[in-house]
């Protein structure tokens, strides 16, 4: 059995540090240590939501509508009910009638449809049996009779024909958003400007494709309380939304989110089957689990949305830019879902990556027949990213400058605002670029713009990955690409209204020296229970094993409010260190007056509290933890955070404002087939401005999950419909990248200690996916001269591209024109480009005593 | 139809009466309460429902228990020997290769029957191996070393048996 260190002892005891530990040095920040979970993860003992099971249990099944767009003019349940083993059958009418959405701005569903359904796989009855398979049967028995509507599958038809209408609210018929915001003169940019460039890139919509299908087990008591399990990235939301749902007053709803297999995103609205399981545990009398199938999973959906862009930017000889006008139209599908922030999210991120000092954003969310469309990793910013990123190389070919220097000419400067008034603190973007270039060797590998378009084979350089080939046959074409990206670190402001804390810890000290973290925050495998435990250790001078963490109750944890946004490690890290340092103070207190010093001179590390000068004297913090609670009684103490209040004074300024930005550079090398138009990556290398590595191994995961998640979204996933219908619903058919598609990816971290951060970090778990995806399309045209301005870029494009430059045509592929669109009149407000930030923001909140000595 | 069957998971027998349709994956998570073993497509498309049947590695979710009878069956519960965790599963938890921890007992399976027929594989003979599981959290990365490491410490001290 392998000289494998005993998972029972302490995390830190090999290597930890001597009380004489210079300041600054941290025992537990910085180190890979394992994951909290770790060990329940790989022993199967983690209870995702279907493994629960409790006695009584009935199972759920949910009817979908099997049209795209139709009115439902009778369900009749009888023969359904009449089937033994049927517990409860119900349908819209027996819900309160009322909508709901997740955005207070879009209250546009049901959990069953009552009158219409807007896409196949709408909800429109649900039913519970003594198992799943009655379940199912009896879903077969119930008869619906719809009346079908003709259906738009494209923003085109939707556009096109303001007669039918999915929804009758919204910016014009079919049109669910329309935004216009403009920062300075466009124009007179474009005018000064040596280059102007005007590109259309499309990007298909996709799916985030967790391992584990969405489940919910509720069991609605005899007291009148409901309780909800659910594999849900925001148990706060979900609380919220039941109240309203069910009409039952919130405090008689109790939230838990279980385990989560992965979400990415897609687990962040409300769910029909969340809330059938409520009202049939209701009319049942007994718990009720619905775990949905793969094939649902796929309509359920609310991923990535299809985006159509057109793109106008002017540049300087030197590679400047002087200003950028972006139009984007989103194929929302049939819902509001997190839409109206997607749309905004597809324009009013792109002016942080880097200069640009005037900026001209339209943007338009579009309702379909399909299934709606939401938040995936990156929430809207992929795609525009793709585009800027791509005409940027373009023009770098144009201007005859080299891509990755270019990049760094037009680094936007640290704690400046943008022209659209964010607030942008570090940046570490420049090292990133200056760390993916020398470890790709991209001074030797990039060959110039002028190279001769059928190369013989390239001579391969020393980095490539193992078994490198030193010559290719003449039909593959080796490139290589450079994309960069920054991305938030949480949103500024939550999705309702409030002036409460975005996240909230408590902290409780036990007798013994133990600590318990209650926080609402959902671990969904990024490590954020994790993160919980190693900031009150590190502050404290404990060992994390000694820290066990509650999460994502809403009967026991304060609010946070979900994993979205990726800002949850920022939030509710500031929240914890907070507590912390409230314990801290209130023991430091006691056993100062142990010992006989001024509490300011104490020190917590190896499970004790002394003087460092006088380190023998120093007690054990369990015997602390006892003279604390002998002077101020329970020892439990609150930690809030909140974002700091810089939101741009206009209409729409609420979306895209962070504490702070991540930055990110990649480099991908790779071969094309000119043969069959299929890429092979070799190698990733991505340097990601993390502001500090709390614990390095986990953002490493973080940042090779999401190359891998750009990987695939590049060459090959795809959410395709046929008359409504899905076309590849099934993990063999919706192509992902198994190990044999994913390459070596190389991650570098760098470092930038950002003030808002805590100890100094941001995020890492959507950003690092955003420069994957244009990085590659850059690499493609370098390989074969082909530039595939349409995501995924799958073999027949770049075969056709091919085809093209045989023809002596531009070798283009993507979309040649943009739909008849009449925009808003611009909300027009002078660009803040290049402004100092305001000293840091004040934070609500944030009166906790500074770190002192941990920092 | 039901029909009565003994089934050897873990090394442990288990009587069970289930529908003859059932299959070993609802079987092992709704009978015998091991459900360490998920179910990601139920189509034998994801690999994340492996399970070890006289070694090899079976989709559980293609499997049906009348085809089991008298076949040793292993689930990750049954990795670990007593409280001592397995060098996989130790090295799946120190190299954080388990994010979500979905797919983790199908891959730590399907990497322990690759240990036993080639203790010293090649990056890309654990790729190959693994090609039928499928891991949307990790980017595989830190799968591939978290293998690496078990087979590293498991050529080190050869145990009895393996």
């Amino acid at each position: 059995m392998g000289t494998t260190p005993d998972p029972s002892r302490s995390m830190l005891s090999e290597g930890a540090k001597p009380p004489s530990m210079e300041k600054h040095e941290f025992s537990v920040i910085g180190r890979p240590l394992p994951k909290i979970d770790a060990w329940a993860k790989v022993t199967g003992e983690t209870k995702y939501a279907d493994d629960l099971f409790l006695p009584r249990m009935a199972y759920g099944k949910i009817l979908r509508s099997p049209h795209p767009h139709a009115l439902i003019r009778r369900i009749d349940t009888t023969r359904a009910r009449a089937l033994p083993g049927v517990y409860a059958v119900i349908t819209g009418w027996d819900l309160p009638r009322v909508k709901f959405g997740i955005l207070p701005v879009s209250q546009d569903e049901e959990a069953l449809c009552t009158e219409k359904v807007r896409m196949v796989g709408d909800a429109v009855a649900a039913v519970a049996a003594a198992d799943e398979e009655t379940a199912a049967r009896a879903c077969e028995l119930i008869d619906v009779e719809y009346e079908p509507l003709a259906s738009l599958m494209s923003i085109e038809e939707s556009l096109g024909h303001p007669e039918v209408r999915i929804h009758e609210y919204g910016d014009g018929p079919n049109v669910h958003k329309n935004v216009s915001l403009q920062f300075g003169d466009v124009e007179a940019a474009f005018a000064r400007a040596d280059l102007v460039r005007e590109d259309v890139f499309f990007f298909e919509g996709n799916t985030h494709l967790p391992m584990e299908q969405h489940a919910a087990v509720a069991a609605w008591g005899p007291d009148g309380k409901l309780t909800l399990w659910s594999s849900t990235q925001t148990p706060h939301y979900v609380h919220r939304l039941l109240a309203k749902i069910l009409d039952v007053p919130a405090a008689h709803i109790r939230v838990i989110a279980t385990a989560v297999g992965g979400a990415f995103g897609g687990k962040l609205d409300p769910f029909a089957h969340e809330i059938a399981a409520c009202k049939l545990s209701q009319l049942t009398g007994r718990p009720v689990k619905i775990a949905c199938t793969r094939e649902e999973v796929f309509y359920i959906h609310r991923g990535r949305h299809p985006v159509l862009m057109w793109i106008k930017t002017g540049f300087t000889q030197d590679g400047g830019i002087t200003g950028c006008h972006l139009k984007t139209w989103l194929d929302g599908g049939a819902y509001g879902s997190y839409g109206v922030a997607s749309v905004f999210y597809t324009g009013v991120i792109n002016p942080v990556t880097y200069k640009i000092p005037v900026y001209k954003f339209e943007g338009a969310r579009i309702f379909t027949n399909k299934p709606p469309c939401g938040p995936k990793r990156g929430h809207g910013t992929p795609q525009p990213r793709f585009a800027l990123e791509c005409q940027i190389d373009k023009a770098a070919e144009q201007l005859g400058l080299d891509p990755a220097e270019m990049r760094k000419r037009i680094l936007h400067e640290p704690f400046t605002k943008t022209a659209n008034h964010l607030t942008v603190t570090t940046i570490g973007l420049g090292e990133c670029i200056d760390k993916v270039v020398e470890a790709s060797g991209w001074r030797r590998k990039w060959k110039g713009w002028c190279r001769p378009p059928a190369l013989p084979a390239q001579p391969v350089l020393g980095e490539a990955s193992e078994g490198a080939v030193t010559s290719a046959p003449s039909d593959k074409k080796r490139g290589i690409g450079i994309a960069c990206s920054a991305y938030l670190t949480g949103a500024g402001t939550a999705i309702y209204w409030n002036s409460m804390p975005h996240s909230g810890v408590l902290l409780r000290a036990d007798r013994g020296g133990g600590i318990a973290v209650l926080c609402g925050a959902t671990d969904i495998g990024q490590g954020s229970d994790s993160i919980l435990a190693y900031l009150p250790a590190e502050i404290l001078g404990i060992d994390p094993k000694d820290i066990r963490v509650h999460a994502a109750d809403t009967d026991l944890t304060p609010v946070d409010l979900g994993s979205y946004s990726s800002r949850v490690t920022l939030m509710c890290g500031t929240a914890a260190i907070q507590a912390a340092e409230r314990l801290k103070g209130a023991i430091a207190e006691a056993t100062g007056r142990k010992l006989g010093v001024a509490p300011q001179r104490l020190a917590f590390r190896d499970r004790k509290v002394g003087v460092p000068d006088d380190w023998d004297k120093a007690i054990p913090f369990a015997q602390a933890v006892e003279l604390a609670e002998s002077m101020h009684g329970v020892l439990a103490f609150a930690g809030s955070y909140a974002p700091p209040k810089r939101a741009g004074k206009y209409k729409g300024g609420g979306v895209g404002p962070s504490p702070c930005y991540s930055y990110s550079a990649c480099v991908v090398d790779l071969t094309v087939d000119e043969e069959s138009g299929e890429v092979e990556l070799h190698d990733v290398w991505i340097a990601h401005d993390i502001g500090r590595a709390l614990n390095p191994l986990l953002v490493e995961g973080q940042v090779e999950g999401s190359v891998y998640m750009g990987i695939g979204e590049a060459l090959m996933e795809a959410q395709i419909f046929r008359k409504g219908l899905h076309k590849n619903p099934s993990m063999l058919e919706y192509k992902s990248p198994t190990t044999l598609e994913t390459p070596e990816i190389h991650t570098i971290l760098v470092e930038t200690d950002d003030p808002e951060g805590p100890f100094g970090a941001k995020e890492a778990g959507q950003g690092p996916l955003l420069p994957v995806i244009p990085a590659i399309a850059n690499a493609v045209y370098d390989a074969v001269g082909v530039r595939i301005d349409e995501i995924p870029i799958v073999p027949e494009k770049i075969l056709k591209g091919l085809e093209l430059r045989r023809q002596g045509k531009p070798p283009r592929v993507g979309p040649e024109r943009i739909p008849l669109f009449t925009f808003k009149e611009p909300i027009v407000v002078e660009s803040a480009f290049g402004q100092p930030a305001e000293a840091m923001a004040a934070r609500p909140f944030a009166d906790a005593p500074s770190s002192g000595d941990s920092r | 139809m039901k029909t009565r069957l003994s089934l050897t998971v873990n090394g442990e027998t288990h009587e069970v009466l289930v529908p003859v349709h059932k299959t070993l994956l609802e079987v092992l998570r709704e009978d015998l309460g091991l459900t360490g073993t998920k179910h990601g497509c139920e189509l034998g498309e994801c690999g994340t429902c492996t399970v070890l049947v006289e070694g090899e590695p079976v989709l559980s979710c293609l499997a049906l228990p009348v085809e089991m009878e008298g076949r040793a069956i292993t689930t990750v519960e049954g990795m670990a020997e007593g409280s001592t965790l397995h060098p996989l599963q130790q090295a799946f938890a120190e190299l954080g290769a388990a994010q979500c921890g979905y797919c983790t007992p199908g891959i730590l399976l399907t990497a322990q029957r690759l240990l036993e027929d080639n203790p010293v594989p090649t990056r890309t003979e654990i790729k190959e191996a693994l090609a039928g599981n499928l891991c949307r959290c990790t980017g595989y990365t830190k799968i591939l070393d978290a293998v690496e490491l078990a087979a590293l410490r498991m050529g080190r001290q050869p145990a009895a048996g393996r």
